[in-house]
């Protein structure tokens, strides 16, 4: 064999594993789509699961899930950027606190989602609940159980890490000429920060935003114990009440339902519906995250 | 900056009048922003220590009640010679409040869960189990059961504590047998066939993964034309944003049967199926470090190897692979960490079975679906939580060491190598 062929053999076999990889990509997305399509209607998504949830619509899944999410981006997107900020502003390289943050941040990342469930149940729920419980409830239970705070409080430490590093990123395309500027002109450092730095990269903290609320919302570990519900009869009002998430309820209706059979496009549909949601929200995070590397580039 | 302005030769001619503006001025919201943002950035270490204290802490029970049952045995032998009736008189009331204190977490719920079937029940009993259990707790038990335990008590009243002492002393003497059997009359918490289960599901999941991801990312890094590279990146991406729910339902529903009909195994859900969707999770984490490693090897090598007359193929398998080494295995080894530790998919995927067996198309049981699958209906404070948590500690510990090491151990080399040192 000439060193051309095997040249081009070669390539096309690496060519063929992306080619590999894209196609799992496809066969994914088509397949849930077919599978859950037809069930898609007005109704399914405005009507709670009846008939012992083996028909009906996903209205409380996705009310809880956006919920979680929301109370989520509230915790974790200020942390985030801050620690972002201190990153890439204050931090020098070499300090040993910035390095044993960027550390922490990095195992916060690969810590398995399930630990953070656990954390969730040991920290949140049984010490932080249970003594808020016996201090101002005088031991009437409250807070020392499963919760939609502490499920979206153990969700944001799990996307901590995504918001810091996509925020620090933009952060350090605001242009150095700027920040020198405005110093020049007698800012001081918080000043410039907040009037320079932070509105420069506002694009990437929408992209953090962004991604974590993607991550948020498709994993279904850190709540299994921490707040998500199988079935609720009514949407969660207080943040200490429990809520159904469209992940568990994937989950439970493909693996502990009492007729998986019949249930199957429910399950697909619902499927569908937290992989579109997850889809296009990391498509718009792509595309913001493109232009801001197009930024940095130029 | 303010160095800067002092050193300007500007400032020699400029009056008195303005010297106020190089003196550093203290300002509260500067002084208080930069304090603030230091602070809150601090707390991500806070959360890496807390989320190890409080892990490690629920598992704690399990072994410092160990030492103790000897203890009180020894105690009781010598109180039951030397004291009658009239000795435990006094002290009847603080230890029978003890054992109606510990009675929700180590008994009641206990025979309510045990008569249950064992799988597919956990949702069911959720709501009972979950809520009333908790209920029961009186704040008190929880925080100060341990100490009490471990304190004042021991030196009386057999009837009350060696039972659930002697259950955690059970649970950790099974820990090395070869059976998970934690809902039984005589739980045995083998965990050697759930690490079995879970390291074969890594490898299978890995031996997919790894040649895939990498190979696919040399052909990103430096086959690939550039217009190619900007839509091969962020599709590979979006698979890294596929929830593992969704991976798993897919496993679940489509795999399995595929390979079914093309292997002709009996168990539908086992460790083939799981590893190969978990492959799925890990190809994103593999590929995207790979191609971080890739681009990192400065150009000029490969200008240098094509330049001698090396072609592209020569120049990216002996001369931009091997520099990359180092940043390939760290790539290698955080896919294993999001493997080893992924929940959902091998919930629903793997079987669950806590099998012994080597065969790649037998049903295992994970280390993380175990404490995502027993967690919801365990009682709170028993042996059976307490070793859950255990598990967790492992996992979690694992996976950090992993982290270490490809963080410092080979992500330096990498550097180094690059520097050309």
């Amino acid at each position: 064999m000439n060193r051309n062929t095997k040249d081009i053999i070669i390539t096309a076999l690496t060519a063929v594993c992306v080619l590999l990889i894209l196609f799992v990509i496809i066969a994914i997305l088509v397949i849930t789509l077919i599978g859950g399509w037809k069930t898609l209607s007005w109704e399914f998504f405005t009507s709670f699961p009846t008939h012992g949830m083996t028909k009906g619509g996903i209205f409380p899944a996705i009310v809880g899930t956006a919920l979680m999410t929301l109370v989520m981006t509230v915790a974790a997107v200020p942390l985030g950027a801050i620690t972002a900020i201190y990153l890439a502003e204050y931090a020098s390289e070499k300090s040993v606190l910035a390095k044993t943050i960027r550390f922490a941040v990095k195992t916060l990342a690969v810590v398995p989602s399930i630990i953070f469930g656990l954390f969730g149940l040991g920290f949140f729920i049984k010490f932080v609940g249970f003594n808020m419980d016996r201090i101002f409830y005088s031991g009437n239970l409250h807070w020392g159980q499963p919760s939609l705070l502490w499920a979206s409080l153990t969700m944001a430490l799990l996307t901590l890490p995504i918001v810091i590093v996509s925020v620090e990123e933009s952060i350090r395309t605001v242009p150095r000429d700027m920040r020198e500027a405005s110093l020049a002109l007698g800012a001081t450092k918080w000043q410039t920060i907040r009037k320079v730095v932070i509105p420069g990269s506002i694009t990437g903290i929408l992209t953090g935003t962004i991604l974590a609320i993607s991550r948020g919302a498709g994993e279904v570990a850190p709540i299994l114990f921490t707040g998500a519900a199988y079935y609720l009869a009514d949407i969660p009002d207080r943040m200490s009440d429990q809520f159904m998430s469209l992940g568990y309820h994937i989950y439970i209706m493909s693996t502990q339902s009492t007729n998986v059979d019949e249930t199957l496009p429910i399950q697909f549909a619902t499927t569908l519906v937290l992989l579109l949601l997850t889809f296009s929200l990391s498509m718009v995070a792509v595309i913001l995250r493109y232009r801001i590397r197009k930024k940095a580039n130029r | 900056m303010k160095k800067q302005k002092k050193n300007k030769p500007g400032s020699a001619q400029k009056s008195t009048d303005d010297s106020f503006l190089l003196k550093k001025k203290l300002r509260i919201s500067d002084w208080l922003a930069e304090y603030i943002i230091r602070g809150v950035a601090f707390l991500s270490i806070t959360f890496v220590v807390l989320i190890f204290v409080f892990v490690f802490r629920e598992t704690l029970p399990l072994f410092r009640y160990t030492d103790h049952v000897e203890l009180i045995q020894d105690l009781n032998v010598e109180s039951g010679q030397q004291s009658g009736d009239s000795d435990a008189g006094d002290l009847r009331p603080d230890s029978y409040g003890s054992e109606e204190e510990l009675r929700p977490e180590s008994y009641g719920g206990v025979g309510e869960l045990k008569p249950e079937p064992y799988g597919p029940v956990t949702e069911e009993l959720k709501p009972e189990t979950y809520g009333p259990v908790a209920e029961e707790l009186k704040p008190e038990t929880y925080g100060i059961g341990v100490e009490d335990l471990t304190g004042d008590e021991t030196d009386e009243e057999l009837d009350v504590i060696p039972i659930p002492l002697d259950e955690n002393r059970q649970a950790v003497s099974t820990l090395f047998s070869n059976d998970w059997q934690p809902v039984s009359n005589r739980p045995r918490y083998g965990l050697i066939p759930l690490f079995l289960g879970t390291f074969k599901v890594t490898i299978i999941a890995i031996l997919f993964a790894a040649p895939l991801a990498i190979l696919a990312a040399i052909y990103t890094a430096v086959f690939a034309p550039p217009r190619i590279r900007e839509l091969i990146k962020p599709a590979v991406e979006i698979l890294a944003g596929f929830p593992s729910v969704v991976i798993g339902f897919f496993a679940l529903m489509v795999l399995a049967t595929f390979f079914q009909n093309i292997f002709g195994y009996s168990s539908r859900l086992n460790a083939f199926v799981g590893g190969f969707a978990m492959a799925l999770a890990a190809i994103p984490v593999i590929y995207t470090l790979t191609e971080d490693a890739l681009t990192s090897v400065p150009r000029t090598y490969l200008e240098a190897s094509l330049g001698l007359g090396a072609s592209l193929r020569q120049t990216a398998f002996q001369v931009i692979l091997p520099s990359a080494t180092p940043g390939i295995f760290a790539a290698i080894i955080l896919g294993t960490g999001r493997v080893f530790g992924e929940t959902m998919i091998a919930l629903m995927a793997t079987g669950n079975a806590a099998l012994i067996s080597l065969n790649p198309f037998d049903s295992i049981r994970t280390l993380s679906a175990t404490i995502g699958a027993e967690m919801a209906e365990v009682v709170f404070g028993d042996a059976h939580y307490s070793v859950l948590f255990l598990i967790g500690s492992l996992l979690f510990i694992f996976t950090f060491t992993l982290n270490a090491l490809a963080e410092f151990y080979f992500r330096n080399k990498l550097i180094r190598r690059l520097q050309g040192k």
